[in-house]
């Protein structure tokens, strides 16, 4: 406990108020790069996600090239990529392997959203004479959004764990904290770091959260596929399992910095 | 559901993945990875576990650098020569980092650099050259560290600009950026802007105020890159790099002597002190800086492994 | 590629060590990830605190973890035990959640009809929950196996070697393929013990093979039999 008080002394300190090394600027560095990745993940992966939802095509690749890219060593890509830039254009490198990180998760979240939709009301909306445009963006998108923003959450949890990384590359972030301490072993210093990017990601957390809430209490939440009774217990239980193998999308959507 | 059922009481998925996994880990590894023999520059696991203090294997220890690494692999080969066991725990981190892992008994030997190991122990020290620093190492280290013989090669921390920014503002020594009228970024690892012979230096000695970028790669090609597209203004590299020959920079000298003398030095525990110099003194008599350099060069432009780097040098001089 | 035949030994070593440090939190976290899941999906009042709590852990960023541990818990930061150590948390933070998650999925009308024929809440668990769930556990089993494999090579900004080494050495050096082994090594672990997962999966739980997915907007296709997307609990919680 006397480290968590020494780390708070640090954080609070005057000389953390100040500068370029300043909490306030790192923790903004921080975010702008967070928001930078999670924007362009976004822009990426949910138009593919969409689509991979509405088709039911493209599914496997789109699972593949996100295990493959969850596989990927943000250390290992930020270094390699950095090299390949120069460290004039680091913050291209870092977001790029951030985005890498993001995509997957939005993917799971964005096609895992419309996948959630009942295919009645799908049927009902193209029995009522809806284009597929219409259908996708009037009713499946709506529906779906707390699933796309469970993916967006977690892709925004893993770039902040993982913008530690940029200062490893003269991108500085709240990162540069730790990466200092380890090297002149200041733990103050670095557990001070890594407080406020847990404090920043349960504050994240905490706007998505809230953001699912707002959109969930406007609407009936959907219903568990258990609940319909159709199916003997055999074949719901094939069905219930298959559909978490291939698809369940926490574990689609989770990853790691 | 009969089937499942009973075929599932004695199959625990858990159980089984578990085993599947270790099976795997088992043909790999044809047995316990951290025993692997074969020593390599980075011989993996390093048994880290064990710790030390039973002195029945040697440790040694490296920076987190390529160049002390091949270092580290010349005092692990002439030690193995010498009938010792080592292993080998490379690659630490910086001197915090390690010197803790040290004064811990947990690394027995490991190159060090003299002047950056004295200034670490007593910032405010006098000591600048060889001798002086050579001389004033032993007081200030802790009981149970000790320095054997240093080596003529020197790998000293260094300030360097583009030959061009050094033409164009006329700047060639670090006494000449007190008058330069723009913002002075410096780039290096993390650990300089803390250093006596960083920020705080350059401050203390030469009345410049410098902005700091921590790139994390000792001086390497991003560090290189950043200086010469203007994203820092200069950066630490260490003299012993075989780019600064190149002639693409210039490293600006330093006439109040804020960067001390940096001779290669072994780092060892008190208690070993004298068996290891048998062994270890020939070595540090034979590495000169030209030497260092060559090596350097065989590992960043040949792109060899440090063992055979330094088992090429060893054989050279006749240590092998 | 002159780097890559000087130094396939120590890319072999250091794959080898990789996987090693990489199967022991992967394993560890399962193992204590499952009983906690159990636990979080039996008892509702437990779960959302338990998952919070286990979900801070997550947020730690991993550098800062590898240092901060072994003063806590008394070792050496370069042990291997400290990566192994802070990987099997985050291990158990992420599969905690995907194992109440996949007990949660269970079909209840099935768990129903093993208690009305008599199975013990011992047997039921044993004989119905765990094998329904099985599938899922393994998937998220899968996610965890390669999130572990690629955060083991962060060790190396504190000193615990690992492929993470060819990155800052690479980097030092200049050397691309150096990196570049690195990162193919790392990727072909995690597709190697992701496979393993996968084909034990195959054959402890046959039943779990996926039939062919129906395309939901064929008009043609009976859309009541298609199978249904996750509860928002899944991915939102």
């Amino acid at each position: 406990m006397n480290l968590f008080r020494e780390a708070f002394a640090w954080l609070f300190a005057p000389e953390q108020q100040v500068g370029a090394d300043a909490v306030l600027v790192r923790l903004g560095e921080h975010l702008l790069y967070t928001a930078i990745a999670v924007v362009i993940s976004a822009v990426i992966a949910i138009p593919i996600g969409y689509w991979i939802g509405h088709t039911g095509r493209g599914k496997q690749v789109a699972v593949a090239c996100s295990g493959a890219a969850r596989a990927l060593p943000s250390l290992g890509l930020l270094t390699i990529l950095t090299l390949l830039v120069g460290v004039g254009d680091a913050v291209l490198a870092a977001t790029v392997v951030f985005v890498v990180l993001g995509v997957p998760a939005v993917l799971a979240g964005a096609y895992a959203g419309v996948e959630s939709v009942d295919p009645d009301v799908v049927d009902a909306a193209r029995a009522m004479g809806m284009t597929e445009w219409q259908i996708l963006l009037r009713v499946e998108a709506p529906i779906g959004l707390g699933l796309l923003l469970g993916g967006l959450r977690s892709a925004t949890l893993q770039i902040v764990a993982t913008a530690v990384l940029a200062a490893y590359v003269g991108l500085g972030g709240l990162g540069i904290y730790i990466i200092r301490g380890i090297a002149i072993r200041a733990y103050e210093q670095m557990l001070g770091g890594a407080l406020v990017i847990v404090v920043l990601a349960l504050v994240l957390d905490g706007v998505f959260a809230l953001a699912t809430w707002l959109i969930t209490r406007a609407r009936r939440t959907p219903v568990r596929p258990g609940d319909l009774g159709g199916p003997g217990p055999a074949e719901t239980a094939a069905g219930t399992a298959q559909d978490q193998t291939s698809r369940s999308p926490a574990a689609a959507t989770e990853g790691s910095s | 559901m009969t089937t499942h059922q009973r075929s599932w009481r004695r199959t625990v998925p858990g159980a089984l993945v578990t085993g599947a996994a270790l099976a795997l880990v088992a043909a790999c590894g044809s047995g316990d990875p951290l025993a692997d023999p074969d020593a390599s520059s980075t011989d993996g696991g390093s048994g880290t576990d064990g710790g030390s203090g039973d002195g029945a294997a040697i440790v040694v220890g490296s920076q987190a650098y390529y160049s002390n690494e091949i270092i580290a692999e010349a005092y692990a080969q002439v030690l193995e020569d010498a009938g010792y066991t080592v292993e080998r725990q490379f690659q630490i981190g910086q001197r915090d980092a390690y010197l803790q892992a040290m004064e811990g008994g947990e690394v027995q030997v490991l190159p060090e650099y003299t002047g950056n190991l004295l200034q670490f122990y007593t910032p405010d020290t006098e000591a600048r050259s060889p001798e002086d620093v050579a001389a004033a190492l032993p007081d200030a280290l802790p009981d149970d560290l000790a320095v054997l013989d240093y080596a003529e090669a020197e790998d000293a921390d260094s300030y360097n600009v583009t030959a061009e920014f050094s033409e164009s503002n006329g700047i060639t020594s670090l006494a000449d950026l007190a008058d330069y009228d723009g913002t002075i970024t410096i780039g290096g690892n993390a650990e300089l802007e803390s250093r006596p012979y960083g920020p705080p230096g350059l401050q203390e000695f030469y009345g410049v105020d410098v902005e700091f970028t921590a790139i994390g790669d000792s001086g390497g090609p991003l560090t290189k890159d950043a200086i010469r597209d203007g994203t820092i203004t200069m950066g630490d590299i260490y003299t012993a790099d075989p780019d600064l020959a190149t002639g693409d920079f210039v490293t600006l000298e330093d006439p109040e002597n804020m960067i001390l003398a940096q001779n290669v030095v072994p780092l060892v525990s008190a208690d070993l002190s004298e068996e290891l110099a048998e062994v270890l003194d020939p070595v540090s008599a034979a590495l000169t800086t030209e030497a260092l350099i060559q090596m350097n060069a065989a590992s960043v432009n040949d792109q060899q492994d440090s063992a055979t780097i330094a088992s090429d040098w060893l054989t050279e001089e006749g240590l092998l | 590629m002159t780097w890559v035949g000087a130094n396939i030994a120590q890319v072999w070593n250091l794959s080898v060590l990789h996987l090693w440090l990489s199967v022991q939190p992967i394993v560890i976290g399962f193992v204590i990830a499952v009983p906690l899941g159990l636990v979080a999906w039996r008892y509702r009042w437990l779960r959302g605190g338990l998952l919070s709590v286990i979900g801070l852990l997550y947020t730690i960023p991993s550098l800062a973890l590898f240092v901060l541990l072994p003063p806590v818990i008394g070792i050496s930061v370069l042990a291997d035990a400290n990566l192994v150590i802070a990987l099997s948390i985050y291990a158990v933070a992420l599969m905690t959640r995907f194992a109440a998650d996949a007990f949660a999925a269970v079909d209840p009308v099935v768990r129903r009809s093993a208690v009305a024929i008599g199975y013990s809440s011992w047997r039921r668990f044993w004989a119905v929950d765990l094998p329904l769930a099985g599938p899922a556990l393994l998937a998220g089993l899968r996610v965890v196996a390669v999130s572990t494999v690629s955060l083991v090579t962060v060790g190396i900004l504190v000193g615990i070697d690992s492929l993470g080494l060819l990155f800052t050495d690479g980097l030092q050096r200049g050397i691309l393929a150096e990196i570049a082994t690195g990162i193919v090594m790392t990727v072909v672990i995690a597709l190697v013990l992701d496979l393993v997962i996968a084909l034990a999966g195959r054959l402890l739980m046959p039943w779990a093979r996926r039939p062919p997915r129906r395309r939901r907007w064929l008009p043609w296709r009976s859309s009541r039999t298609s199978a249904r997307g996750a509860t928002a609990a899944e991915v939102a919680e």
